[in-house]
């Protein structure tokens, strides 16, 4: 196994990304279980434990209920921990989600976005993501494996600022990152050290001198406030968060903000994408353009905590948005970006009309057509003057 | 606690920084029946202190000699006087 | 082996003013073993009585580094804790020697936190499980668990025209644990401090996984009087419906034997859960119970050595 000192630059899908930077981050615990398509970063950490490149103990546990519970603990132990998952597995992990973060930890998780059961499907939807998006987390989205390596790095810093202390969850998609292989960047090692810098432990459970309880019981006198300050924890960080995104944008030439506008300066019509379907989206975005057609796109990568004021500055001027959502709401008003950018643009006068489309489920190919087609709807609907169908779908049989 | 604290004041994360603090709660107005030692008869076993689910049999450890009750914190269980082997203990009603 | 009044010399790591009933086994239990700890204790603990009564916020009844996260996970979570410890000792960031134990009811050990305790068991993790059995859901209102005995009335396995209470015997636990080929296995009593005392003694000590499974009774869910729980639970030990043994190695002991065995009826006379059982028409389920108990005993004895 090579050891890289320098920066260098490899080919690697975005799984390798992710144990790569978890390799040069060198967590003190990592506690994680295999699962498609997330595997495949989590078997390369292991080599990298089993030659002795990271001096982490690595927690093969039984389940993803115990890897997110014991990753639980290592954190409170005052070290920094990390893991991995996906689909079924972030589902198992529900109820520590909300626990980690209550617990105000500093955990960073990789998860390869997958479609959640039933049916059983291997393949990338945000289905697990989303679900999981109201459980206290910081959630970074990632357009292709450099972006995967470095929001890990990133998110490390992020989450351990003392004035957040939250845990971050980096995604990228199923098999469409985490299986193709790309070129990827790497930072030299000492680079990452230097960058993340050493864990600043808090109330930890290994302070014998200051003996701390740990998820107390919490009634109707306390429960409240603790919430409230929570809440307040999860929406100070957004300014964390672009610190951090600016600080290593000078260390490696790659700035990171909340959002990332796309040819959106002068467009009056935007899609809004999150993940490696803003790849697609900016070819359609460049087609359009180059037929004269004033569209861009707006790329969510911070989806918790939502960065309103810049959604709002974003999408304000525009006539028309198209949201694509790959995750269903069932029962709801739209998917979750779309109900989340249409209540922030609600206060907006005149605001833009907005309409949401279905797409990507259970890994089902997304086409730059696709995203040409959503655009000649939102013209259309603007044309119109009202929106006549809130949802629907793109690339479905009907 | 007079005054609940707010939010602000809150330590992150629910976490309670001050270990033991449990002893601050009084828990002896739940007793119904109070114990009594009879020093006379104690032969300072400590089974009373072993067994107490509520630590609230008083000792000496220095002196190795038992030395009462805490009745802050005695529920009135009475698990001290079942398992004193000289019945020095005597469970009497609170009055 | 510390004496009693040794062990009253080391700090009260479960401070008083913490709310489980009066006369409840399970704080017995947790100040004896923690009092067998030479040396500093993290612990984790299951939901259930033990850890809502201790910690109703802002008050923490523990002394020590205490955690609680879930219900089935408290195996998981110290497995994480003893993990980050290994880890900070490798890198020199820590140099105190630390024990670590986690608690759980039945509920949260026989049930919900079987399969966290057999992965943490399995991975070998530096630390002890105890399982404070007080034989059913206590904290939620006394609900049948895997480990109720036969014949229990419990809230879910109510006494009615039809069904005689619990219709079937426990799992057994001790076995299933000894199973993992862990080096220390125990089986004790909240009613004999120098068995628990001892056992938890090996037991930190142990370079490795280890369990005890303390039978600590609920005055409230098996229907006695506060005061009679050291009675009722050491009636269960002579009894031999919960022997006292050890596993050491894969070695069998038995660390207490009955100098009489008292049939099964005494144990069962003295909680009001088991009062249907007496009724005539019933008389074949306290049969029943005994042979299941005999049959165990002598098994067990076999394993020991003491047939």
């Amino acid at each position: 196994m090579k050891v890289m000192q320098e920066r260098v630059s490899m080919g690697l899908n975005g799984n390798a990304a992710a144990a790569h930077a978890m390799r040069q981050i060198n967590p003190h615990v990592v506690a994680a279980y295999p699962i498609t398509p997330q595997t495949d970063c989590v078997e390369r950490f292991a080599e990298f434990v089993s030659e002795g490149l990271v001096d982490t103990e690595f927690v093969t546990v039984e389940s993803e209920h115990s890897a997110l519970s014991a990753c639980i603990g290592a954190a409170a132990s005052g070290g920094r921990v990390m893991t991995a998952t996906s689909s079924q597995g972030l589902a198992l992990m529900w109820e520590m989600l909300y626990i980690a973060a209550s617990m105000r930890l500093p955990i960073v998780m990789m998860v390869v976005n997958r479609a959640l059961s039933g049916n059983i499907n291997i393949h990338c939807d945000h289905s697990d993501t989303m679900g999981a998006r109201d459980a206290g987390w910081i959630q970074l989205f990632s357009e292709n494996a450099q972006e995967v390596y470095d929001n890990m790095i990133q998110a490390v810093r992020i989450a351990e600022d003392m004035r957040v202390r939250l845990p971050v969850m980096v995604t990228q998609d199923g098999f469409i990152i985490s299986h193709a292989v790309e070129r990827v960047e790497l930072l030299g090692d000492e680079e990452v050290k230097t960058f993340v810098g050493p864990y600043k432990a808090l109330y930890s459970l290994l302070d014998l001198q200051h003996p701390v309880t740990y998820g107390p019981l919490d009634l109707f006198d306390y429960y409240f406030e603790h919430k409230r300050s929570q809440i307040e924890a999860i929406d100070n960080c957004l300014p964390v968060i672009e610190e951090v995104g600016k600080e290593f944008g000078k260390l490696s030439g790659r700035f990171y903000g909340l959002l990332e506008e796309y040819r959106l300066a002068d467009a009056e019509y935007a899609v809004v994408v999150l993940g490696s379907t803003c790849g697609t989206a900016k070819e359609a975005v460049d087609r359009l353009r180059d037929r004269g057609k004033k569209v861009g796109l707006l790329k969510i990568r911070c989806f918790r905590p939502f960065p309103k004021e810049q959604i709002i500055r974003a999408l304000a001027p525009l006539k028309g948005v198209a949201v694509l959502d790959r995750s269903v709401t069932f029962g709801g008003f739209g998917g979750p970006v779309f109900t989340e950018i249409r209540s922030a643009l609600y206060d907006v006068s005149p605001r833009p009309l907005i309409i949401d489309f279905y797409y990507g489920l259970g890994g089902r190919d997304i086409y730059v057509e696709d995203i040409e087609k959503a655009f000649a709807r939102i013209e259309d609907v603007v044309r119109v003057g009202w929106v006549d169908k809130h949802i629907d779908y793109l690339g479905l049989r009907e | 606690m007079s005054r609940l604290k707010t939010w602000k004041e809150l330590t992150p994360g629910g976490i309670i920084c001050e270990a033991g603090n449990a002893r601050t709660y009084k828990t002896g107005d739940w007793r119904t029946e109070r114990p009594q030692v009879d020093k006379a008869k104690c032969i300072n076993c400590f089974f009373c202190w072993a067994y107490c689910p509520d630590g609230s049999v008083r000792v000496d450890a220095d002196k190795g000699t038992m030395e009462g009750f805490d009745y802050d914190h005695c529920k009135g269980c009475g698990i001290c006087a079942s398992v004193c082997p000289k019945q020095a203990i005597t469970m009497v009603p609170e009055r | 082996m510390p004496t009693l009044k040794e062990l009253a010399k080391r700090p009260e790591r479960l401070t008083p003013g913490h709310r489980l009933c009066a006369g409840c086994g399970a704080p017995i239990a947790v100040r004896l073993i923690l009092a067998a700890a030479d040396k500093p204790v993290v612990a984790a603990n299951a939901t259930g009585c033990l850890e809502v009564s201790t910690t109703i916020f802002p008050y923490t009844a523990w002394n020590i580094p205490w955690i609680h996260s879930a219900f089935e996970n408290a195996a998981a979570t110290i497995a994480g804790v003893e993990s980050m410890y290994r880890a900070k000792r490798r890198r020199g960031e820590i140099d105190e020697e630390i024990y670590f134990v986690a608690f759980g009811g039945d509920g949260g050990t026989y049930d919900i936190g079987l399969q966290a305790l057999s992965g943490a068991l399995e991975r070998g993790h530096r630390f002890l499980y105890v399982c404070y059995n007080n034989e059913a859901y206590m904290n939620t209102g006394i609900q049948r668990s895997s480990a109720t005995p036969l014949g229990a009335w419990t809230t879910t396995s109510p006494v009615g025209r039809v069904l005689p209470g619990k219709t079937q015997w426990r799992k057994n636990l001790t076995e299933i644990v000894a199973a993992h080929g862990i080096p220390y296995v125990a089986q004790s009593v909240a009613s004999n401090w120098r068995d628990l005392v001892n056992k938890a003694e090996k037991a930190f000590h142990t370079d490795g996984p280890s369990f005890i499974n303390v039978l600590a009774s609920c005055n409230r869910g098996w229907r006695h009087e506060p005061s009679e729980t050291l009675k009722v639970m050491q009636l269960a030990v002579e009894c031999c419906i919960w022997p006292l043994y050890e596993v050491e190695n894969g070695v069998y002991r038995l660390t207490y034997k009955p100098k009489e065995k008292k049939p099964v009826e005494e144990w069962l006379r003295v909680q009001g859960r088991f009062r249907h059982l007496l009724a005539p028409e019933n008389r074949h389920l306290v049969e029943a119970f005994q042979r299941y108990v005999d049959e165990e005993w002598e098994k067990l004895l076999k394993r020991c050595g003491e047939a």
